[in-house]
């Protein structure tokens, strides 16, 4: 049970309360570096909210954050993302009209250096700057598999390039730590057989995914280590094999035996 | 690949950049035909068109500055009259005698080069002041707390005046008068105004209209390259993003009060700018010139032209000075001389056994109903805009396709 000795996330004690309602319950656990973790759980177990609390969004009631070691707990979402964490959301959050080079290419702002200065004057840095941030781009968009939809308005793309395009713009914030927050809902199992392929290549670049997932089988196959949450508690944490056969996951799924 | 990736550079779709470039030609043509065009329309009494031209200039400017908050950042300002009126007030009370009746008895006269300066960053300053504890809220929100701040400082203004606990610092309401006259050590004069080609040293603007045109062609070009270098810009994506999705923008690590700081900042600046422009040139800045009204003028100039697109806000500001402060004021008479050559002449004689005061009267009773019914024609007419950017035009393309979905489903 003990997690590789190499954590780049850990979540020490976060609780999270929502006025009475405690959507996270002193959850501990770390993210090795280099794998694949996923976090499952029913709906409601507050896998979001813990994913909030990561990236800023949400500042935990208690406990701490850390990032290899460092704390970033409190901190602001743009200097979560600064620090290297990127994310994709439940429900898609593109920007739904700007093209989709253009959401890419803003994934990049936190990476680029020009000021106003340069932005005004369209001063030789800009420009130079603005070409290799649109080169890169373009690759994000090949390396996702979407760049044919490069200059449509985000909106206009089918439902999984959107979601693929989220992938492309959280990495163009080059993150050392990517959360993937339901990054398979709504796909045919044909789709998430690629998605996974994808993550997969996103881990060959040396980003460690950290994501949330229903489906068992995803989960099951693709990542190295699971923590299951219920109603805000950690049930479980361990390898898929460990995790399949706790009674407490499979009660937490499946409800307890009439 | 490196021809493809210029054009993808600017983000607009390549009709749009097209349609932009013919109509930026068209006005800049324009501009600088005005002169001659109106010598000919006047036969050589060309001086109030020159200076209406001039003062269209500033509600452009005013149009361009208020387009980066609201249709690049999304951020509906009520109150942008308000920074309009700080950089007029900062030209008024730093280039004329005023400061001598105020408990200084100095007076101070700074060139109006350094104004104009000076008065964009005042505006900026109170822009960054206001929206620092504000942009935290959000749409309505803003607009509410907008609106007042565009109430509160023309009060000031009015009622730093004599018999003010602080000192006379504005004249109140009769307003700052005799601003110094801007100059430059040459200027070039020739046969667009009637005199041999010549360079004129020391020369003074005085009141001559012609220089002030000039010098507002000149504002607008440089306002617009710079604003389209902005919105292709690493700060004009910033400022979409922030506009279509906060939170996720947020993710992305743009720091969003910053970057919304930065947009009502620039807005404010172009204000200003205006603002000392227009004082100056009057030469007299008072406080009823920044009411309410001027707010909302510009935000249907944005509207109208296109929120969003630069020349579509240019050709909107434009159109609707036109429509405000020349169609409207001559509509009665034209209204009579078209009945009276249509032969119904006797609509001009007034009846007052049945409360008619004649067409003429009529009409000039009713120029905001008319102003209205105009606006509400173009927009019935043209939704997005004249001149939308893709945006704006996507946007409402979606609600009518969505609208015929609906329609046909439910038959």
């Amino acid at each position: 049970m003990t997690p590789a000795a190499d954590p780049i996330l850990s979540i020490q004690g976060v609780t999270k309360r929502f006025g009475g309602l405690v959507a996270v319950n002193n959850v501990s656990f770390e993210v090795p570096k280099g794998q694949v973790f996923a976090l499952i759980g029913p709906n409601g177990a507050g896998k979001t909210t813990l994913f909030n609390c990561v990236t800023g969004l949400f500042r935990p009631t208690l406990g701490s954050v850390l990032l290899e070691g460092r704390t970033v707990t409190g901190f602001k979402p743009h200097e979560v993302a600064r620090l290297g964490i990127a994310r994709t959301f439940q429900n898609i959050r593109l920007f739904d009209y700007m093209s989709a080079l253009d959401n890419v290419r803003l994934g990049q702002h936190v990476r680029m250096s020009a000021k106003l200065w340069d932005s005004l004057f369209k001063t030789p840095r800009a420009r130079h700057e603005e070409v290799a941030v649109t080169e890169r781009a373009m690759e994000l968009l090949k390396f996702v598999g979407i760049e044919r939809w490069a200059e449509d308005y985000a909106r206009n793309l089918p439902y999984g390039q959107q979601r693929r395009l989220e992938i492309a713009r959280a990495l163009a914030t080059k993150p050392r730590l990517l959360l993937l927050d339901e990054p398979a809902a709504g796909f045919t199992p044909r789709e998430k057989v690629d998605l996974m392929g994808l993550v997969q290549k996103i881990l060959g670049e040396g980003i460690t995914v950290f994501l949330i997932e229903h489906d068992m089988r995803v989960v099951m196959g693709a990542s190295n280590r699971i923590a299951v949450l219920d109603h805000g508690d950690k049930i479980a944490e361990g390898t898929p094999e460990e995790v399949r056969h706790n009674p407490l996951v499979i009660e937490a799924y499946l409800g307890r035996s009439a | 690949m490196s021809a493809l990736l210029r054009g993808r550079l600017t983000g607009l779709g390549p009709r749009l950049r097209q349609r932009n470039f013919i109509v930026y030609a068209v006005l800049l043509a324009g501009a600088l035909l005005w002169p001659s065009i109106a010598d000919f329309i006047t036969n050589g009494n060309a001086t109030p068109l020159i200076s209406q031209g001039a003062d269209a200039g500033v509600y452009v400017l005013l149009a361009i500055g208020l387009n980066v908050v609201v249709g690049f950042a999304g951020l509906l300002d009520l109150g942008y009259a308000a920074f309009f009126a700080i950089g007029a007030y900062t030209a008024g009370i730093l280039g004329s005698g005023q400061l001598g009746a105020s408990p200084l008895h100095h007076e101070v006269h700074l060139p109006f080069w350094i104004l104009l300066f000076l008065a964009m960053f005042f505006a900026a300053s109170f822009g960054a002041i206001l929206g620092a504890p504000t942009l935290r809220l959000r749409g309505d929100y803003l607009a509410i707390v907008t609106l007042g701040f565009g109430e509160i400082v023309p009060r000031i203004f009015r009622n730093m005046g004599f018999g003010s606990p602080l000192g006379n610092w504005t004249s109140g309401i009769n307003g700052i008068n005799a601003l110094d006259r801007p100059s430059l050590p040459y200027w070039i004069t020739g046969p667009w105004v009637n005199e041999p080609l010549k360079i004129v040293s020391n020369f003074n603007f005085g009141f001559d209209p012609m220089p002030f045109y000039v010098l507002m062609v000149i504002l607008v070009i440089a306002c617009v390259i710079l604003v389209n270098n902005l919105q292709g810009s690493r700060m004009g994506r910033a400022w979409m993003a922030v506009r279509e999705d906060e939170v996720a923008a947020a993710a992305m690590g743009v720091n969003t009060v910053t970057t919304k700081l930065l947009a009502f900042g620039i807005g404010a600046a172009f204000s200003g700018f205006a603002g000392a422009y227009y004082g100056t040139k009057l030469s007299l800045v008072g406080p009823d010139a920044f009411s309410f009204v001027v707010s909302v003028t510009v935000l249907v100039m944005v509207v109208l032209g296109g929120m969003g697109n630069i020349p579509g806000v240019i050709v909107g500001a434009i159109l609707i000075y036109y429509v405000l402060f020349s169609f409207l004021g001559n509509l009665p008479d034209y209204l009579s001389s078209l009945a009276t050559q249509v032969g119904l002449g006797w609509l001009n004689e007034p009846n007052y056994a049945h409360n008619w005061p004649g067409l003429a009267n009529e009409v000039s009773l009713l120029p905001f109903l008319i102003f209205g019914l105009i606006l509400v024609a173009i927009m019935l007419l043209r939704p997005q805009g004249l001149l939308p950017s893709r945006t704006r035009a996507e946007e409402l393309r979606k609600g009518v396709s969505q609208e015929a979905v609906s329609d046909a489903r439910s038959t």
